[in-house]
């Protein structure tokens, strides 16, 4: 199989919760079309639908894009809007700005990004305050 | 235990999915309110029980390929939630009793939780 080059690119809104998890779900179907095992799909999954919930309740929007090459799969999440102000505590399991009405949906429990690097062999974030986030997430064919 | 037993134990109604629900075996079971939690501590083939109702509890089964689902404390979910399973071929049940009372039943009747089966080779 023939790995090499594949790319995707799919966009998130902001704020739209009944789309919120489209593109997680077109990336779970993309990897398991191309025969990817399904324990690194899930992992892959998990950490985009996390990524995507991220964008959707905290960003203006931005797009999820799927690269599948020999040495990787990688996800990145690319959104516009205000950013994480302070990362260290982003990153802390149980910390969330989420609004009230996100919580009760079931989110904004804290545990996105700490969940994310769980899934994710590589991890990387960047983020500018009143501009957007980006989200580098790798994961490898042997973990 | 299939979800037909399930079923029958939590004197649920069945809201989508009757058709499976005998052919659908259950090993494991989880019950929570947080999707980060679901998606990080459950693992794949486990029946969900929980009160969210909207159509992100639909998606996060997809994305983790649950069970089914039951809806406690006769919370009934809308009808585009039904729908929404009923479109990914995915059992909804829904039992009066309320988280506690629903975990404690399927669990004096052998169910496990997803850290007991940590060891069961999962491919």
């Amino acid at each position: 199989m023939d790995r090499a080059g594949m790319s995707l690119e799919i966009p998130v809104e902001g704020n739209n919760f009944s789309a919120a998890g489209e593109a997680a779900s077109r990336v779970k179907k993309t990897l398991l079309r191309l025969g990817i095992d399904s324990q690194l799909v899930r992992r892959v999954a998990i950490a985009t639908y996390e990524a995507e919930m991220n964008m959707v309740i905290h960003s203006d929007g931005g797009k999820i894009i799927l690269q599948v090459d020999e040495e990787e799969i990688k996800v990145q999440a690319v959104d516009q809007g205000r950013g994480i102000s302070d990362l260290e505590l982003a990153m802390k399991e149980g910390y969330s700005t989420a609004p009230d009405e996100v919580r009760e949906m079931g989110f904004g429990a804290g545990m996105g990004l700490p969940n994310i690097k769980k899934c994710a062999d590589r991890l990387e974030i960047k983020s500018v305050v009143n501009e957007g986030t980006t989200v580098v997430m790798g994961f490898k064919y042997q973990p | 235990m299939n979800l037909k037993d399930v079923q029958r134990l939590l004197q649920a109604e069945v809201l989508t999915g009757e058709e499976l629900l005998d052919r659908i075996e259950i090993e494991m079971v989880c019950g929570s309110d947080l999707i980060s939690d679901v998606l990080a501590f459950t693992k794949e083939k486990t029946l969900l029980l929980t009160g969210l109702t909207n159509p992100q509890i639909i998606r996060t089964a997809e994305m983790i390929e649950l069970s089914g689902i039951v809806f406690v404390r006769g919370k009934k979910p809308g009808d585009d939630v039904i729908k929404l399973a009923e479109e990914h071929h995915f059992p909804l049940l829904l039992t009066k009793f309320p988280l506690y009372e629903t975990c404690g039943i399927l669990y004096s009747a052998g169910l496990k939780g997803c850290s007991e089966l940590d060891t069961v080779g999962r491919g």
